[in-house]
């Protein structure tokens, strides 16, 4: 039967968007770098790829805005857990309109839409991390206390604790989900004293797998019925020693994704999907 | 006050008994009715008393002849002739009485608790006897019919007659106490008394009619005595109800402030509902985290209801889809399968709270799935419910308003498996049970303290502002609760109170989860039959609805019983008022431990104590936190104790106190305080080592030295002993009678000391714990050079200290009786050189004074300085402050102050606006010998060694710190005792000192008494808010 945290990472669908031509100049970014937009747009039809045939999900393609340079970044429009999900209020003022297409693509596929309407609460996607029986809201630049508490509204069932974050981008920009029960973490200071913030805020216990590289912690985890454990990591080009580290996980499918160009603008495996769940049950 | 307050309890109660006897002969008139009273007080006292009621029973067995219905022990009467003989024995017959009748186990620790009381509410009622000195038999017992009033005296008369001839009969209860209520003939009503569970003797015991909301909105009616504990009532509900996995519920009420408050089993029911409502709702106290686990159906179906409750009011937040899986799983259970025939779910489901925001949507939603459930059988449906439940985050969380530090509102989350911190609905911090070393409050700030992380090097000290002091007390009780029942193997044993005299802390004595899961395996018969009638709410609407029938039958029952409780209210109310007094003994539970079951515990304990011996000693970098747990856990070991002796030593004081008292609740109010006053003795304690460190450079340095160096080994020098006796007493106004606002003032909780007990259950701290429990234990006090370091010695510090327990147990009752005649300043002459820093603090007198001397045993050895140092910076109290003074030691480390010491209040910003102490006068005085340099030698020299122990019996709390220095090549060896007498009711001081200076004498042969200090903080009166 449908139960509460069943079925941890199995999803049905992604929802994505396309590279506009702006991103190369217009999309945010940390660092000074030029982006190659054609390798960029390869990148993601690979990425893309992955999700149709390796993890065999119904994927959702929105068409990119060229008033949008940074809506390939999808993951920080919506956050979407069992049958609801939440639109949220990007922490960039020019991200604001990225949600508007991804809502519409949200009630197509029936989940029950919830909507940060509060002019004070700002909150990206990547700021949240979901354990499958909690979540974690990093306090950033993007994401603040109040669109923590919405969020918190809208999954009722599920404890959400806050995370101050100091340097990174996002929550996810140093760690992710590997597994049920298992957090991938960078080991820079900064990722370990979230780590160690989140293992003291929770009830419940966490393995964890610490990688060299904090952008390499970001990796994209699906339990799929017919594969079991699947993991979306970097490849061994970018991040070789953290590679190594995946490569240790036994019983695991691992599928390195290119993503040197999108990360020049602070976008990881995460940020290009949101996974959703239809089946809702098992 | 403490001192005088002694002697005059004393002469108080040689005059009552002297009264009683005179009264004796008007007893017979006066005596039913004042024996009632007495009874209800007696019927407190616990099982100790019992036992010094045998010997008392003599009397009261001559009583008995007389009085043909006292069936078991006293009757009425007889408790008013043994009274007469001796108020004590009269008390402690009818306690016996009451407590017989009842479940024995539960009337143990009640019996402690009450005893406690009985020795608060004995100063209380030896004033009011001497007011009401009617009969001075009538006026032990009287005190808390005093407190009820006349009208009330007349019903208990009427009921303790009845009580008397029923006293078996209670269960039918209801009946007779209607009856009894009635207040017509007391005979008569004995008749109706039959049932087994009553707790309470019911020798002229009115009978107050209780109303008790179920979870399925139903209300249960039952009488019960009016001094009915609340176990008995509890009980009462579970038999009603056919649940044996009781363990995870509790009976609550409202108190005047609006709160929701637990029942304590332990306590009488009237001194705990402020107003004459004996309005109740049964409810979980403690959520099993796995409800599977349980054994029962019928145990799944009460949580179900619960969650059902807390579901549709709001209190367990979950998503829309939860809402309707859980009200799926609701139908199915209610109704089974889902009939496309019978369309009844669509039209009460309507009807039926869900959700606090239900809607349409929401219940085709729920009726949707509950067709995908056919099939399932309520037990399963409601299985399944708790399976979802139980995950929600909220599951299990009791909630509590509170401020940060910055005046931000907060919300603290008390639940199995620590502290959570939420603001808004964000969870902002976490506190888990192991990281909590301390759990304390004072006035309306709530503390913990928390273990030092992998890279810290103190603990630290959260604090939390609630509302007001009752607030922190509530949120204090259910964290000491919930900490002992979902962490601990066993509660606290109640037995060890012996040891502990000083404060008497609010601990959790029932069963906990790992006890009640044993005993739920052990659950040998068919599962019994029971209706889901969950929805009561739903038949009171629909009068077709299938479920009509069972709501029918509950409320014909209720008919009757709302007579009674229209007939009951007026003179309950009464009572009730009147009684409040007692209420702070929170402690103990269900479990009135039998002695048998005491017996297990010491044993368990004692195991405890040799593997602890047997354990290699701590690593050096272990010692530190070692050490920091130590300092803290004198407190804890003192709670510990303080329960455990209450429940003896209560006995044995409550003989000579509590005799007089026989009847008063109010006593326990004064435990309470007790406690309030324990984590004040660790600071104190803590204080005194620092400064004993200074003096003892400079005194004993070169004479000692040597002595003491060829006992302890080499370099060590010179061992002064400073005996620091505090005696607090705190006048508690009859009037004022609150014992609850005492006690709710201050209040510390050391929750690893728990864990240490259980042992088992934290592996990762039962290392640490394990140690805690050793330094508890110990009674004796070691020397100082034993207290070095090493591990042989130590485990032979173990065994005497074991050894010393047991001794102790027979020697508290016994030094009870003893006076020490000594006075201070004789005490300090003795005392060659040294000079003695008594810090006496009597809560509870009667306690305090037999074991400070004999006692001092708990011995916490601290190796490092720098952990007694923390200890001390970590808890100060009011007495701190002048014991202080002496002591700035470079040894301590009080880096820690900063943090931790927001539990001074006066050292506290926090604190400081509340902390005004007004209520309390301290006087301290300080004998100090010529030899003493001072503080100073101005070289304070390298410290070697710090030892802490602390040791801790009924009344008297004993610290020892053990200081050795390095100075010039020798090595001195300093020894400070704190000694903290604690009670409500009279202390003789100068015999606790001087028998805390000849113990120390004896025990360190070749150190002298430096100095000497006096410390007395006398509560004037109680705040509320």
């Amino acid at each position: 039967m449908a139960g509460l945290m069943a079925g941890f990472a199995r999803y049905t669908h992604a929802v994505v968007r396309g590279i506009p031509t702006s991103l190369a100049a217009d999309a945010l970014r940390s660092s000074r770098s030029d982006v190659d937009l054609a390798k960029a747009r390869a990148e993601h039809e690979a990425y893309v790829a992955v999700l149709r045939t390796e993890l065999g999900l119904d994927v959702v393609e929105l068409a990119a805005d060229e008033s949008l340079p940074d809506c390939v970044f999808v993951e920080d429009a919506a956050v979407v857990c069992g049958d609801t999900a939440l639109v949220t209020r990007p922490g960039a003022e020019s991200r604001r309109g990225e949600t508007e297409a991804m809502k519409g693509a949200l009630k197509d596929l029936n989940l029950n839409i919830v909507e940060m309407t509060d002019e004070n609460a700002t909150l990206d996607g990547g700021d949240v991390l979901f354990t499958g029986r909690e979540f974690f809201v990093g306090l950033s630049k993007r994401t603040n206390q109040r669109g923590a508490e919405i969020l918190a509204d809208a999954f009722k069932d599920y404890a959400v604790s806050t995370v101050p974050m100091l340097e990174a981008l996002h929550l996810k920009s140093f760690c992710s989900m590997g597994g049920p029960g298992l957090i991938i973490i960078g080991s820079s200071e900064p990722a370990q004293k979230a780590l160690k913030i989140m293992q003291q805020m929770s009830d419940h216990r966490y393995d964890k797998l610490t990688v060299p590289d904090d952008l390499a912690a970001n990796c994209i985890y699906v339990n799929l019925p017919n594969k079991g454990h699947v993991l979306l990591h970097c490849t061994a080009e970018e991040f070789p020693e953290s590679t190594k580290v995946f490569e240790k996980l036994k019983d695991y499918t691992l599928i390195p994704v290119s993503n040197m160009e999108k990360v020049k603008l602070d976008g990881a495996l995460t940020c290009c999907s949101v996974l959703i769940n239809k089946k809702g049950n098992n | 006050m403490t001192t005088e307050v002694g002697s005059e309890t004393e002469v108080k109660e040689k005059a009552e008994e002297s009264a009683t006897q005179s009264d004796q002969s008007e007893k017979a008139t006066e005596a039913e009715s004042q024996e009632v009273a007495s009874a209800e007080g007696e019927e407190k006292e616990t099982e100790k008393e019992k036992e010094k009621e045998k010997e008392k029973e003599k009397e009261g067995k001559g009583i008995s002849r007389y009085l043909p219905w006292l069936k078991k022990q006293k009757s009425q009467s007889q408790t008013s002739p043994t009274k007469e003989v001796t108020p004590t024995e009269e008390a402690i017959s009818t306690v016996k009485q009451e407590e017989e009748g009842p479940a024995p186990e539960v009337n143990g620790h009640a019996e402690e608790v009450e005893e406690k009381e009985a020795a608060k509410s004995e100063q209380v009622k030896e004033k009011e006897a001497e007011s009401h000195s009617n009969a001075s038999a009538d006026t032990e017992p009287a005190k808390e019919e005093k407190v009820d009033e006349s009208p009330d005296k007349s019903a208990e008369e009427t009921k303790e007659t009845t009580e008397g001839e029923g006293v078996h009969e209670d269960k039918k209860e209801q009946e007779g106490e209607v009856q009894g209520e009635g207040e017509g003939g007391e005979e008569g009503q004995t008749s109706i008394f039959q049932s087994p569970l009553r707790l309470v003797r019911k020798t002229k015991m009115k009978l107050v009619v209780c109303r008790v909301t179920q979870m399925d909105g139903a209300d249960f009616t039952c009488e019960v005595e009016k001094r009915a504990k609340g176990q008995y009532l509890f009980f009462k509900v579970c038999e009603h109800l056919n649940l044996l996995e009781k363990d995870y519920f509790g009976l609550s009420y409202i108190d005047s402030h609006e709160q929701k408050c637990w029942l304590d089993p332990t306590k009488e029911i009237k001194r705990q509902i402020r107003s004459n409502n004996w309005q109740f709702s049964f409810n979980v106290k403690f959520y099993p985290p796995d409800p599977s686990l349980l054994t029962e159906d019928i145990t799944r179906y009460l949580l179900c209801l619960q969650l059902r409750e807390d579901v549709a009011s709001g209190r367990l937040p979950c998503s829309f889809v939860t809402h309707a899986l859980l009200g799926s799983y609701t139908l199915q259970a209610e109704f089974g399968d889902h009939e496309p025939d019978q369309p009844q779910p669509l039209d009460y489901i309507s009807q039926v709270t869900f959700a606090p925001n239900q809607n349409k949507e929401m219940e085709e939603k729920i009726l949707e799935l509950h067709k995908s459930h056919r099939g399932m059988t309520p037990a399963q449906a409601d299985a399944q419910f708790l399976e979802n439940a139980k995950k929600l985050s909220m599951y299990g969380v009791d909630l509590h308003h509170a401020k940060d530090s910055e005046g931000v509102d907060i919300m603290l989350g008390v639940c199995a498996n620590g502290l959570l911190v939420y603001k808004d609905r964000l969870r902002i911090n976490r506190f888990a049970w192991p990281k909590i070393l301390k759990i304390s409050y004072k006035r309306n700030n709530f503390y913990i303290k928390i273990r030092p992380g992998e890279t810290e090097q103190f603990e630290s000290t959260v604090g939390f502002k609630l509302q007001n002091h009752r607030s922190a007390k509530r949120l204090w009780k259910v964290c000491v609760e919930n900490h002992s029942f979902f962490r601990l193997n066993a509660p606290e044993p109640p037995t060890k109170a012996r040891f502990l005299t000083l404060g008497s802390k609010f601990r959790y004595s029932g069963r906990t989860q790992a006890q009640t899961r044993v005993a739920s395996s052990l659950i040998d018969r068919p599962a019994p039959n029971f209706e889901r009638t969950s929805s009561k709410r739903i038949s009171r609407s629909l009068d077709g609805a299938p479920v009509i029938s069972i709501t029918d039958t509950a409320e014909n029952g209720r008919e009757p019983h709302l007579e009674l409780h229209s007939d009951s209210k007026s003179p309950l109310r009464v009572h009730g008022d009147n009684i409040y007094v007692r209420h702070s003994n929170l402690m103990l539970e269900d479990h009135d431990k039998t002695q048998d079951e005491v017996l297990k515990h010491q044993a368990s304990i004692s195991q405890l104590k040799r593997s602890f011996m047997e354990a290699p000693p701590p690593s050096p970098p272990q010692l530190n936190q070692w050490e920091k747990r130590l300092t803290s856990s004198p407190a804890t070991t003192i709670r510990v104790q303080q329960q455990q002796v209450v429940s003896e030593p209560r006995v044995e004081a409550a003989a000579a106190a509590a005799d007089s008292t026989i009847s008063d609740t109010k006593e326990p109010a004064k435990t309470g305080e007790v406690e309030i006053e324990e984590t004040v003795v660790v600071k104190e304690v803590s204080k005194a080592t620092k400064p004993g460190l200074v003096t003892v450079t400079v005194t004993s340095s070169s004479p000692d030295g040597l002595s003491g160096d060829k006992e302890t080994r080499e370099q060590e020098v010179k061992v002064e002993e400073k005996v620091v006796v505090t005696v607090e007493t705190k006048a508690v106004k009859q009037e004022s009678i609150s014992s609850e606002s005492e006690s709710e003032e201050e209040a510390e909780y050391h929750p690893n000391v728990s864990v240490s007990i259980s042992h088992t259950q934290i592996p990762e701290e039962d290392e640490e714990e394990g140690k805690i429990e050793e330094d508890k234990t110990t009674e004796q006090d070691m020397s100082a050079p034993y207290v070095a370091s090493h591990p042989a010695e130590i485990v032979q510090l173990a065994e005497e200290i074991s050894r010393g327990v047991e001794e102790s147990r027979k020697e508290d009752t016994e030094a009870a009786k003893k006076k020490i005649a000594v006075m201070e300043k004789e005490g300090v002459k003795e005392t060659e050189e040294s000079t003695d820093d008594p810090m006496m603090t009597s809560d509870e007198a009667l306690n305090g004074l037999t074991p400070t001397g004999e006692a001092v045993t708990g011995l916490e050895e601290e190796e490092e300085p720098k952990v007694n140092g923390q200890a001390s910076l970590v808890e100060p109290d009011q007495p701190r402050p002048q014991v202080i003074c002496c002591s700035e030691p470079p040894v301590v480390k009080t880096e820690m102050v900063t943090i931790s010491d927001t539990f001074a209040a006066q050292k506290t910003e926090i604190a400081t606006k509340e902390v005004p102490i007004v209520h309390t006068e301290t006087k301290t005085i300080t004998y100090e010998a010529a030899q003493l340099d001072g503080n100073g030698d101005g070289e304070p020299g390298v410290l070697m060694t710090a030892q802490t122990i602390t040791s801790e019996s009924l009344c008297t709390t004993t610290t020892t710190h053990i200081t050795k220095t390095l100075k010039g090549g020798l090595s001195e060896t300093r020894i400070e005792k704190r000694i903290v007498i604690t009670g409500d009711c009279d202390i003789d001081h100068d015999q606790a000192l001087a028998q805390a200076i000849k113990e120390a004498k004896e025990q360190h042969p070749d150190m002298s008494v430096t100095r000497v200090v006096v410390h007395k903080e006398t509560e004037l009166a109680e705040e509320e808010d």
